[in-house]
């Protein structure tokens, strides 16, 4: 299919849905190193016009990569649900924004298309609304998962605590958890990136959580951000697995490159939920993406731009009921995201795409040091996202992760957007918090009180009386 | 307001128990924070003093060559790293016309992405590192000086000069931490096309917080010497050099 424009005397010709999606999308570096991007700001605004114009079932019948060849086609092509289509299926994109942003949509009305979406729609649709839009449909989807506690309610805001050491020294890494959980942070989960993937290593950080969470009777949840091969295999030998993580993306070609397919995922997924470990739930998955990472992976996009393709990857969550979905926006650099611009607008886009696809989405709001971007930055997408309702950010003390040499949302940082905008933690956390004494009953930190339980702990570590 | 539990900071170089000031964090912190991000920005957006790197060089006698990548500023060798794998066309015939034959290792030298552990570091790290290749007679042609380079950048290097090994010293990836570390690559039979998983690396090279330029030496002239009685690099000489050294977690170039 050829999509065609004449504009001031100038004719436009997009090759294919893809190209058409590429070419509509807002500037960022990723397509530009993939060779994908508009060639100028006219051809993406026309681009933008002809998408707009197009109806929503040139989705179905024009699939980016064919079935055949790709397994994450075949399960966007077969999650399709008609019967929740139908409503706007007369649509075209442009209809759609405007749909979504009706008044006489009601909530429920956008939640119940959610199966009837494909991401390819959903990721078309955003490539026409401006940063308001996306924050303002965002807002209206609720998703709310559940493990050890209930996330992403209306009014809450939850936090991962990312306690990362360089070395996973033990001590470390608990000096950074008790750091946290001081701060009210870690109803999300309690998620390490390991520093060495061995599974006996992983094992170890896996104990050290879980005796962190039995002991003090959190009603959290932990993970250790293995492959999920090495998670399987820990399972298997009956270690403690809260949450089973997995970096994913939205091509089959991108995933074989990280060592993981759907079938493997779906093993670690059946077999998480075997241990029925989660007392409010059985949401077990814990997943992450970011825009650019199938580029980053051997250029394994086929051809799909950087945000369409992270769209895709959605698709393949949302097949496992995960209990968190987090885009790591700004992390893999400028070549993919050059600025706090294209940061931002990124970040806004991927919430937005998986809220819409009923996805539990947060979002670790996060920059390095060669790109274009500071702390301001951060400060500014953390608010945007919280406004449309973001179901999680990360704790990390100072914003300064020492083990993957990024900068990301500090503990304070969730204080502040509680502060501002109101937000809670997840409700049997914030109960725990006011219990020992850590929060003051209304939603902010108690003045000066270490709760004597806590204390002791940091007694026994430090061998000293505080 | 200061946290009770500061006594915990012993135990990691996280930035906790910072304090509070309501929600936010303390004056002190803040500012904190911020002189290590703008050392960490200064180091990748100054640009690298090249033609005073090898004069320094030519002052220890050694002998240098300045190539250039197609890469025209700094903006554009973030966005575009593939610009940073490859020489010029005017570089790389400067460099077959030096006729090189017999060479055993090329040695490159990048500022990466940072200028400042390149000038900070580079001069020293270089003479420990010759002085270590001249003991074990190795032959080593004129050190290329590239500015705006990418690893890969050793391979097409490499591979132009003909040489049985190639080793690239780049600025690192600056961090909050270390602003001013730099890295090792090197490449058996370097050619155009070969992958990361084909390299071997050394990271974290910042004396005293970081690896000593002994250490890494000691790391890369073992490399060397393996790689070239064996006849491969990367992922495989790795496995084997693990249980015999201990290794720096690598960093993201």
């Amino acid at each position: 299919m050829k999509y065609t424009q004449n504009f001031k005397g100038r004719s436009y010709a997009f090759k294919g849905l893809k190209t058409l999606l590429a070419n509509a999308s807002p500037l960022r570096s990723a397509d530009e190193l993939a060779g994908l991007a508009a060639v100028s700001e006219e051809e993406r605004a026309i681009a933008q016009w002809i998408l707009a114009d197009l109806p929503l079932t040139e989705f179905l019948a024009e699939p980016l990569i064919p079935p055949e060849e790709d397994e994450v086609s075949r399960l966007i092509a077969e999650s399709h649900d008609y019967d929740a289509f139908a409503p706007i299926s007369s649509l075209t994109v442009g209809g759609f924004r405007e749909w979504l942003l009706a008044v006489t949509t009601s909530d429920q009305a956008i939640a119940s298309v959610r199966w009837g979406l494909t991401p390819e729609m959903v990721a078309a649709v955003s490539k026409i609304m401006r940063n308001q839009d996306l924050i303002a449909v965002a807002k209206r989807c609720s998703v709310t998962t559940r493990f050890r506690n209930t996330i992403g309610l209306p009014g809450r805001l939850s936090t991962r605590l990312q306690p990362n050491h360089p070395t996973d020294d033990p001590k470390g890494i608990a000096a950074s958890v008790l750091d946290g959980l001081l701060y009210g942070n870690g109803d999300a989960v309690i998620g390490i990136n390991p520093a060495m993937d061995s599974p006996k290593h992983v094992e170890n950080l896996l104990h050290l959580l879980d005796e962190v969470i039995c002991r003090h009777e959190i009603p959290t949840q932990s993970c250790v951000l293995a492959h999920v091969t090495t998670t399987l295999e820990l399972m298997r030998r009956g270690v403690p697995v809260d949450l089973v993580f997995q970096s994913i993306a939205g091509t089959e070609a991108a995933n074989k490159s990280f060592g993981v397919n759907l079938a493997l995922l779906a093993e670690a997924h059946d077999t998480a939920l075997a241990l029925g470990r989660g007392t409010l739930g059985d949401n077990v998955m814990y997943f992450e993406t970011g825009q650019g990472t199938a580029l980053s992976a051997n250029a394994q996009h086929g051809g799909i731009d950087a945000q369409t393709c992270e769209a895709r990857a959605y698709a393949v969550a949302r097949a496992f009921s995960p209990l968190l979905v987090n885009t790591v926006v700004g992390f893999i650099g400028p070549e993919y995201l050059y600025d706090g611009k294209q940061i931002i607008r990124a970040g806004l886009e991927d919430h937005f795409c998986g809220k819409l696809l009923g996805l539990p989405m947060g979002c670790d709001v996060c920059y390095t040091n060669h790109a274009e971007a500071d702390q301001n930055d951060m400060d500014n997408l953390m608010t945007l996202l919280a406004v449309a309702g973001c179901t999680f950010i990360m704790g990390v003390p100072g914003g300064d992760d020492i083990m993957l040499a990024y900068q990301s949302t500090s503990f304070h940082d969730a204080l502040y957007l509680r502060r501002v905008l109101n937000l809670w933690p997840a409700p049997e956390f914030e109960d725990w918090l006011n219990r020992m004494g850590i929060f003051d009953g209304y939603n902010a930190l108690s003045l000066g009180f270490t709760p004597p339980r806590l204390l002791g702990v940091i007694n026994e570590l430090t061998g000293e009386t505080l | 307001m200061t946290d009770p539990w500061i006594a915990l900071r012993r135990f990691t170089q996280a930035r906790i128990a910072l304090g509070r000031a309501g929600h936010a964090v303390p004056t002190q912190a803040l500012l904190d924070f911020q002189l290590a991000h703008a050392q960490a920005r200064d180091a990748v957006q100054l640009p690298w003093n090249i033609d005073a790197f090898a004069g320094q060089l030519r002052d220890i006698g050694e002998e240098t060559l300045i190539l250039q990548t197609p890469v025209s500023n700094r903006s554009e060798y973030l966005r575009r790293p593939d610009f940073g794998r490859v020489l010029t066309e005017e570089s790389r015939i400067r460099l077959r016309n030096l006729k090189a034959s017999g060479v055993d290792v090329a040695l490159i030298v990048s500022n990466g992405l940072s200028s400042t552990a390149v000038e900070r570091r580079g001069i020293a790290l270089l003479q420990t590192i010759l002085e270590g290749l001249r003991v074990r007679q190795f032959r080593i042609a004129p050190i290329s000086l590239v500015a705006n380079g990418r690893v890969a950048l050793l391979d097409d290097i490499g591979s132009v000069l003909g040489a049985r090994v190639s080793v690239i010293v780049i600025g690192e990836r600056p961090g909050l931490s270390a602003a001013d570390s730099l890295g090792i690559y090197l490449s058996y039979a370097p050619k155009k096309g070969n992958t990361d998983a084909e390299r071997n690396c050394i990271s974290n090279i910042h004396p005293p917080e970081g690896l000593s330029y002994e250490s890494a030496t000691k790391k890369l002239l073992y490399l060397i010497e393996e790689s070239i009685r064996r006849g491969f690099s990367g992922v495989a000489l790795k496995d084997e050099m693990d249980g015999l050294l201990a290794e720096g977690k690598p960093l993201i170039e």
